[in-house]
């Protein structure tokens, strides 16, 4: 950390004295207290970082908003009336209205629920996976490393379309009656199964660039397990690129999903989602831009958000920023 | 007939009245001779799904070069006119049975053969023989000894069991009288008969297609039209130019024509604003928003109705929707202007009829269902005992049919209270497999293009039972009754005015909803000075001057 | 290294088996019947059904129709579209055209992503690395249709700076655009890892030692941080060279490029198992490469790294 830039977005003024106050202050404690593991450490680092807060106030407010919409936003989201179709942002709608007459900015509140549910899920369940499978991968070798990396070949050469209409098609064909949690499920199931190949691959890359270090040599020497290898010395250092690419991927699985809803096999109305805003507002986009912007604006928040929090936890769990 | 998947590109006949309207024949002028002569043009198409053949040709994509490659007896002329003989010296008939046919002598196929009358006896008996798979083949139904040449497999196509091979390969009621001449026995009187014989299924096919596979045929077509096949790049473009040896009635102007095959209209409509394109019948969605196409191409743009109508079908297999007065309710709750006006920016009309006003012996205004009575809806509805559950309107999600299907539920759940919503369904194979097997859970979208000009098209296959596409089982014995006896009138003027008699029974049951007449919007480059549309809705490639 | 390039490549014929297999097995489950919506708004004829049936073959089961379609394969016959084109024509003329793009698409990424990730790993925190990130990620959130419809309007109508859609002869300079579009959502992946693999390097001991000798600060950056710095960069490029050729569907269509993408999409609708079969083969050949490429390369950038 040696840029004390102020003209920064993400993290405030406050960023850098915080940080050269860290060491001073990371004295003191610990002369009555025990020696904290490394969750410990991280905690406290993530406490003074301006970049926290905001992040995570952000996503409180997102979650918020998933949870309780009609909190921020009194409209029906789904109350059409062909009248105000396309009518402009007002006092009555801020964001003004869609193609059907309903209001944008219910839409967009209660959007977030879909979106968000969906897409964090699908990045928890992809890492998950991708991970632990390229852990494996990676720390084993040999005939693991070969049979799973060529699974995941294998899945990596499904088109996402077509793994996607099948799995959703099977499950969640017209008329199959289920019910909101059940599609969501789905959908999250459906882009956890045709994505974890790639954080399998970064992974197991990481893996292979860390596991001949100096320190786990020396843990495998001191005859740690290898379970302890791996989840003490191996995930903490390998974890940076994977948060990365899981905050990041929260956006793009907003976008998939839209797909799969515009394909038909996705979330259904009255069911919202920022994505399928996005979709139904591209035709209009020279007469209404507002259908696409305000739906992507929110969603580029959130993903700001999470990619912040990803950004702060990362240096907060990274031995090597200490 | 030929239904593209995307309302946006459904093209269908254009009248008369409506050209003058809107005025669709573009530029004043005459084009500059000169300039023409040797002048080429580039047009929006989109692949061929089939090699071209035109018995085996349903969709709009190879449909349109079709048309432009062939001739056939008679034509449909762009002003929405009665069909007039093209090929055809005289089709005399003296009972609606039997129908003598008269060719126009020395015209000739691309590869220099005459046109004889054998050609199209060849050909028919070829799309009528089942085994040869025409997807045009039932259009022959009406020929005496169709039953023979035409089997079906006793467990249907998925069976196990195969169709058992046709007792003959020629229809008995085809005869050739002598190279200019030919007889058509119909299996019973049919007035309408030499209406159809413009549809691509009757064109005649050269000697040269019976020594080859239709699809190698199919890969460099030979027709008998205004223009020729030069050749076919997938995906990328059709080249055809101008035959010279034409000496029918509408030779060509100009020369070369490319149909630049597009995937996305987007793309097109791109071209067309930079002068990459020279024509596009249907400018995109986005365009046509907030009339945004009016200012892109000012003079350029073109706006014409088509006899097409966009409807929502019951299916009356499902008992829910069984009561007459519940769909009434249903289609008096459908504010069909605002629809219009919001969803299409006014550029489609709002139904008011069953069959579409612009196809000759049709009605205009008779769908008394078709009012916005919001009143009356609820009364109906109440009567009708209500309606419990969940109403869901299908349309197929690959197309754009969104927009006014979600606007259809919306006006259902607020004037009626019926907690309606819209689904799409993925592809338009699986929606018209549910159709076809009739499992659909749920009023859904339809659309009907005529095959050819005239009322009966709008009645028999929809209405009547076992009707090719009464998909909903709608069936009223009177419907069928005055059907039945309007299609075997002896003059057309009688058929007409018996069909407007089933027609009002059919108003009184509505199988089905219309919601609105389509409309067209087209633009050319700066190029063009001159062109008008055919009878569906294509650049009539003979009219464009340069 | 011989023995293990040489068990990589064996180890290709399962996954070559095992992936088509699923992928046709896939395709075939795509419930749909694929003559049901050839006739417009009437059923087809049965007949029209049944002779397509057959010829196709559709009638056996899964496994009989992926054995004949392998047998035929390995004779280089690809089979025919139910449009009854040769789908070995289809390949040969769309792959190139999807792989050009593909390409340009890889340089485009990993010039932007690699420049803006060294950039921003370097000095992190500032205002560019602020500005990139946020620009990077509202390429990620606005779909690759608006981004294109855009781009096209405003470049090829408005401003007429390029031809809004690319010839036939797909020249490179006409890619640009397309290619950029394409790119742009992986973008934002290439420069937050290439930036964060940076920033942990710089920090590196060697790092430490190489500027310590009194080295210019460019060739530490060039020569040291980022030859270590790009083994997460290098993995997510290769996988994803795979990924924007099979991605390509809505850039090659609103760039009126004849690709493979739309030849899929549209073969997954219709079932053509064959077509779809037949494009992914090549497409997960190169993947299958690619992946073979990228772990030599861990070992050739990063010497801890070692196969034996």
């Amino acid at each position: 950390m040696s840029d004390p830039s102020t003209a920064s977005v993400v993290s405030t003024p406050g960023a850098s004295p915080t940080e050269s106050a860290a060491p001073a202050a990371a004295g003191q404690p610990q002369t009555n207290e025990k020696p904290r593991g490394l969750l410990g450490d991280a905690w406290r680092d993530l406490r003074r970082k301006p970049l926290f807060w905001i992040s995570t106030t952000l996503i409180v407010i997102f979650l918020l908003m998933a949870a309780f919409p009609q909190l921020f936003a009194q409209g029906d989201p789904s109350a059409g009336a062909l009248e105000r179709s396309l009518n402009k942002p007002g006092a009555d709608g801020w964001f003004g209205y869609d193609l059907q007459g309903q209001d944008v900015y219910a839409r967009v509140i209660y959007g977030a629920r879909a979106s968000i549910v969906v897409a964090v899920l699908s990045v928890i369940g992809t890492l998950l996976l991708g991970g632990t499978m390229g852990i494996i991968a990676g720390y084993r070798g040999g005939w693991v490393d070969a049979l799973l990396s060529r699974i995941a070949d294998v899945f990596f050469g499904l088109p996402f379309v077509l793994g996607a209409i099948v799995i959703l098609t099977t499950f969640n064909g017209s008329g199959s009656g289920n019910s909101k949690a059940e599609i969501m499920g789905l959908v999250v199931v459906s882009l956890t199964v045709l994505s974890w190949p790639v954080v399998m691959r970064l992974m197991r890359s990481s893996v292979l660039a860390t596991k001949e270090a100096d320190y786990i040599v020396a843990a495998r020497a001191l005859g740690a397990g290898t379970g302890r290898i791996i989840l003490k010395h191996l995930l903490p250092n390998c974890l940076a690129p994977l948060l990365v690419y899981g905050t990041i991927m929260v956006g793009s699985f907003i976008g998939a999903e839209a797909t799969l809803s515009f394909l038909g096999v996705g979330l259904k109305s009255p069911v919202v989602s920022w994505g399928i805003m996005i979709s139904d507002g591209k035709d209009f986009i020279r007469v209404a831009p507002g259908l696409v912007f305000f739906p992507a604006a929110f969603l580029v928040t959130a993903v700001l958000s999470f990619v912040m929090l990803g950004e702060a936890v990362r240096e907060a769990l990274d031995p090597k920023l200490r | 007939m030929r239904v593209s998947k995307r309302a946006t590109s459904a093209i269908a006949l254009s009248a008369a009245a409506a050209l003058v309207a809107t005025g669709c024949s573009s530029g004043d002028g005459d084009g500059d001779a000169a300039a023409s002569k040797d002048g080429a043009i580039t047009v929006h198409g989109v692949q061929p799904e089939n090699p071209l053949v035109p018995s085996n040709t349903t969709e709009t994509g190879g449909g349109k070069v079709v048309d432009w490659l062939w001739t056939g007896l008679v034509e449909y002329p762009n002003d929405g006119g009665a069909p007039r003989n093209a090929l055809a010296e005289s089709i005399d008939t003296k009972d609606s049975k039997v129908f003598t046919i008269k060719i126009k002598k020395g015209t000739k196929f691309h590869d220099g053969t005459e046109v004889k009358s054998k050609n199209f006896v060849d050909a028919w008996n070829w799309a009528a023989y089942s085994p040869n798979g025409a997807q045009n083949g039932s259009f022959f139904a009406d020929i005496q000894g169709f039953d023979q040449t035409y089997t079906s497999d006793p467990d249907g196509p998925d069976g196990p069991q195969k169709a058992p091979a046709p007792k003959a390969d020629k229809l008995s009621g085809l005869k050739v009288v002598d190279e200019q001449t030919f007889e058509v026995t119909l299996a019973a009187p049919t007035a309408v008969f030499p209406t159809k014989l413009g549809y691509s299924a009757f064109m005649p096919l050269p000697d040269v297609f019976f020594t080859q596979k239709p699809e190698e045929f199919g890969k460099k077509p030979i027709g008998n039209g205004p223009v020729k096949f030069v050749s076919w790049e997938d995906n990328v473009v059709i080249k055809l130019t101008r035959f010279d040896d034409y000496n029918l009635r509408d030779k060509m102007k100009i020369k070369d024509v490319d149909v630049k095959l597009y995937q996305d209209e987007t793309a097109a409509y791109a071209d067309l604003l930079a002068n990459n394109l020279d024509f596009m019948e249907v400018v995109p969605t986005s365009a046509l928003a907030g009339d945004k196409w009016k200012a892109d191409l000012g003079d350029r743009g073109l706006s014409t109705v088509t006899p097409s109508t966009a409807l929502i079908s019951f299916p009356i297999y499902d008992k829910r929707f069984q009561n007459p007065k519940l769909r009434r309710a249903i289609s008096l709750a459908i504010n069909r202007q605002d629809i219009s006006d919001k969803i299409f920016f006014g550029t489609r009309k709002p139904a008011d009829s069953w069959a579409n006003p612009l196809t000759p012996g049709a009605k205009p205004g008779n769908c008394t269902a078709c009012k916005f009575d919001v009143a009356t809806a609820k009364t109906l509805l109440a009567e009708a005992g209500g309606f419990t559950g969940e109403m869901v309107f299908y349309y197929n999600a690959d197309s754009s049919h969104k927009g006014w299907m979600d606007a259809v539920a919306q006006q259902v759940k607020t004037n009626l209270g019926i907690n309606a919503r819209a689904e799409g369904v993925p592809t338009f194979a699986v929606f018209r497999q549910a159709v076809n097997a009739h499992t659909m859970k749920g009023p859904y979208r339809a659309a009907w293009q005529q095959d050819y000009p005239d009322v009966e098209n709008w009645v028999n296959p929809l209405y009547v039972t076992g009707g090719s596409s009464n998909d909903g089982l709608y069936s009223n014995p009177e419907v069928d009754a005055l059907a039945k006896q309007a299609s075997s009138a002896p003059s057309l003027e009688a058929s007409h005015e018996a069909f407007s008699k089933a027609v009002e029974k059919v108003d009184q049951d509505v199988p089905s909803i219309p919601i609105y007449f389509y409309g067209q919007q087209s633009g050319h480059s700066e190029k063009i000075k001159k062109l008008e549309l055919n009878n569906v809705g294509e650049v009539d490639i003979t009219s464009v001057e340069l | 290294m011989g023995r293990y390039l040489l068990r990589r490549l064996l180890q290709l014929v399962p996954v070559f088996i095992g992936t088509t297999f699923l992928i046709y097995w896939l395709v075939w489950a795509v419930p749909g019947d694929p003559f049901a919506g050839k006739c417009g708004e009437r059923r087809c004829p049965d007949q029209y059904i049944a002779f397509m049936t057959e010829k196709y073959h559709l009638d056996q089961n899964v496994f009989v129709q992926y054995g004949n379609y392998m047998k035929n394969l390995l004779q280089g016959d690809f089979g025919q579209t139910f449009s009854q084109r040769d789908i070995g024509d289809i390949i040969a003329t769309a792959y190139p055209n999807t792989l050009k793009l593909a390409l340009v698409a890889l340089v485009i990424e990993a010039v932007i992503g690699l420049g803006a990730g060294v950039l921003t790993g370097l000095r992190r925190n500032g205002f560019l690395d602020n500005l990139v990130l946020i620009s990077t990620l509202f390429l990620i959130a606005l779909p690759v249709f608006v981004v294109g419809f855009v781009l096209q309007w405003l470049l090829g109508v408005q401003w007429q700076i390029i031809k809004p859609t690319v010839s036939s002869e797909m020249r490179w300079s006409e890619l640009i655009v397309p290619g950029f579009v394409l790119g742009s959502a992986s973008v934002a992946y290439i420069a937050r890892v290439a930036r964060t693999s940076i920033a942990e390097n710089r920090r590196a001991d060697y790092v430490r030692t190489a500027i310590a000798k009194g080295l210019p600060m460019r060739r530490v950056v060039g020569v040291h941080l980022l030859r270590n710095s790009l083994i997460p960069v290098v993995t997510l490029l290769g996988t994803d060279l795979g990924a924007l050729m099979g991605g390509a569907i809505v850039t090659e269509g609103i760039f009126g490029i004849n690709g493979i993408g739309r030849a899929v999409y549209r073969a997954i609708v219709t079932k053509e198992s064959a077509t779809v079969v037949g494009i992914v083969v090549v497409l997960v050949l190169v993947y299958l490469v690619m992946n073979l490429v990228v772990d030599l390369l861990y070992a050739a950038l990063d010497p801890r790294i070692r196969y034996e």
